[in-house]
């Protein structure tokens, strides 16, 4: 299994209602499904991933993030999720807000764009930084914001929003030392 | 040819017939209607615990005929590649019903059927019915076959209206429900493009206020009304594919003729419509459209709320008649009712036909729907409640 998604499942307590955002072939509502008895919910941009999801006997909605929560009351899930999908979507602190609405908690996953791999490359070459966590050309990228772990926990701070758990992650393994520099990705689980 | 190994084979219609008087159905308007006969078809077993039954539901011109073939024919039933052993609709697993309507004119009880009070058609004399009303005596058929719940109700278009009509009116008769290319209501261009139709049938002089079963009827109205239809249910795209602006014949055009291969099409669609359609039955059935409106004096929010049934919605890019976002509106109904929902809008050029056509997508998405729905069966309830999103209006 991922690692993100074993940090995401071990986060999410059994039995709760899940919302992921950008759940693309429901991977990781599968797995809550199986190991925690959640409701699962998600939202997908792309057809042929709704495709794989109700494949999988999932709930899932043809919608874009940007408008699909609109629709529901507030504090409708217990958890929502945003792994991988924050730093995609055109307006990142409307959806966020909106995510934080819908759900009593947040679990939001990003790329680190200080690692150092990138610091180097932008260093060096002069480039715009091609790593494993951020792996496309800028002339063909999903991604439309470039965030780092600690431009994230100012945004938490601003936002009065509070981190009750947080993982870096490098590969398969976690990163303890100055993660804003060593991990590719960032997990939060924040709580208003 | 042979009929396909996975095709449900030749069927029969059938008929029930009930509400006779003294004991008339109650319809909407205030009205009663009885006796009521109503036409059905039936693919597949019906299990022991009775568990496995789905109810089909036809659009507009549809009938009861939705999968096989009748003794003799070579065209099969309007849904066909979705109903039969391994299709979506598994006839190996499932015992579907398909229910004609009521004020329709292919079995069951409409305005060209016999007035018990004058033994003549009932013509401009049968009562205004709506999709409740055609719903309501639905569930008569269900209780007549010893259907106490649906394993699923599902259709497109009017059909779909159905469907939320069954979500509304009998939520606990329902394990999953799957409208498809449908709205909560009409919007005034849907009611406009009905009206144009309804206008050509009244304004056929055959017409005659409706009483015109003694003489010849108003096969040229009513031949406009589907032409109207028929633009309505493609899209350009499709159009533009199937005909471009091809000429039918290579010899010099008569004034007026019908000489694009769009004009010969609509003629042929029509000319075909008025040797199985009644007239009247298009009036009172499009009406029934028109005023269908699931919301009512609440809010959309309210209409769902309690529904513990399982929720696919399916739209179609290119349907220009029942825009996605209709179907957009039934899924934030869902979403504000904590009701367990999917959607999927599914690509396709033909425009609201694609419901009937893009049946490789469909059949992906109902397939395994239902085999969720059927696994979830027996424990669905108890789960439902202690895994319930619990949301302010639905403790």
């Amino acid at each position: 299994m991922r690692l993100d998604y074993r940090v995401i499942a071990d986060w999410i307590r059994p039995e709760a209602s899940v919302l992921d955002l950008g759940c693309g072939d429901g991977e990781l509502l599968s797995i809550l499904v199986k190991e925690k008895g959640v409701r699962a919910n998600g939202i997908e941009i792309d057809e042929q991933a709704i495709y794989k999801c109700v494949e999988k006997g999932l709930s899932v909605f043809h919608e874009d993030i940007e408008e699909g929560l609109s629709g529901y009351p507030d504090e409708s899930f217990d958890y929502v999720v945003m792994n991988g999908s924050l730093q995609q979507v055109k307006k990142p602190d409307t959806v966020f807000k909106e995510a934080l609405r819908v759900g009593k908690k947040l679990i939001v996953g990003f790329p680190n764009f200080s690692h150092y791999s990138s610091r180097l490359q932008m260093l060096f070459s002069g480039k715009v930084p091609v790593t494993p966590s951020l792996p496309y050309q800028w002339y063909d990228t999903p991604n439309l914001h470039f965030l780092s772990i600690s431009d994230f926990r100012g945004y938490c701070k601003l936002r009065g929003l509070k981190i009750e758990a947080s993982a870096f992650l490098s590969k398969d393994r976690r990163v303890g030392f100055f993660p804003n520099v060593f991990a590719e990705q960032g997990l939060f689980l924040l709580s208003k | 040819m042979g009929i396909p190994d996975d095709s449900v084979g030749v069927v029969e219609t059938k008929s029930f017939t009930f509400a006779a008087p003294p004991h008339e159905m109650p319809l909407e308007s205030g009205e009663r209607l009885g006796p009521i006969t109503l036409a059905y078809e039936t693919y597949g077993n019906l299990d022991g615990d009775r568990s496995n039954a789905i109810l089909l539901l036809h659009a507009l011109s549809g009938d009861a005929h939705a999968a096989g073939f009748h003794e003799g024919e070579k065209n099969p039933g309007w849904w066909d590649s979705m109903v039969g052993p391994g299709r979506a609709f598994d006839t190996d697993k499932y015992f579907v019903i398909s229910s004609n309507v009521i004020g329709g004119c292919r079995g069951s009880t409409g305005p060209s059927s016999p007035n018990p009070q004058t033994g003549r058609p009932y013509g401009s004399d049968f009562p205004i019915v709506s999709i409740k009303d055609m719903v309501d005596a639905q569930r008569h058929l269900l209780d007549h076959l010893g259907i106490e719940r649906l394993l699923s109700v599902a259709g497109g278009s009017m059909g779909g209206m159905q469907v939320l009509q069954w979500m509304v009116s009998y939520p606990e008769k329902i394990r999953s429900a799957i409208p498809i290319s449908t709205a909560l209501k009409h919007t005034p261009q849907q009611i406009a493009f009905n009206e144009v139709g309804r206008q050509a049938i009244m304004a056929d002089p055959n017409w005659r206020g409706g009483n015109y079963y003694e003489d010849s009827p108003p096969a040229r109205g009513l031949a406009v009304a589907r032409m109207v239809g028929h633009i309505t249910y493609m899209s350009e795209a499709s159009m533009g594919e199937k005909f471009g602006r091809r000429l039918k014949e290579s010899k010099k055009p008569v004034k007026f003729s019908p000489d694009f291969e769009v004009e010969g099409y609509l003629e042929n669609r029509g000319e075909s419509f008025v040797k199985r359609f009644d007239a009247n039955s298009y009036l009172y059935i499009t009406k029934a459209m028109d005023y269908f409106d699931a919301v009512g004096a609440r809010t959309p929010s309210e209409i769902f709320k309690g529904l513990r049934a399982k929720v696919l919605v399916v739209a179609f890019k290119s349907d220009w008649l029942y825009p996605a976002h209709q179907s957009q509106e039934i899924v934030k109904a869902c979403k504000w009712a904590g009701v367990d929902a999917t959607y999927c809008e599914v690509h396709s050029t033909y425009g609201h036909d694609a419901f009937l056509l893009e049946t490789v997508e469909e059949t992906r998405l109902i397939k395994h729907f239902l085999t969720s729905t059927f696994s979830r069966r027996y424990d669905g309830h108890e789960k439902a409640t202690s895994n319930e999103i619990r949301l302010p209006g639905n403790r």
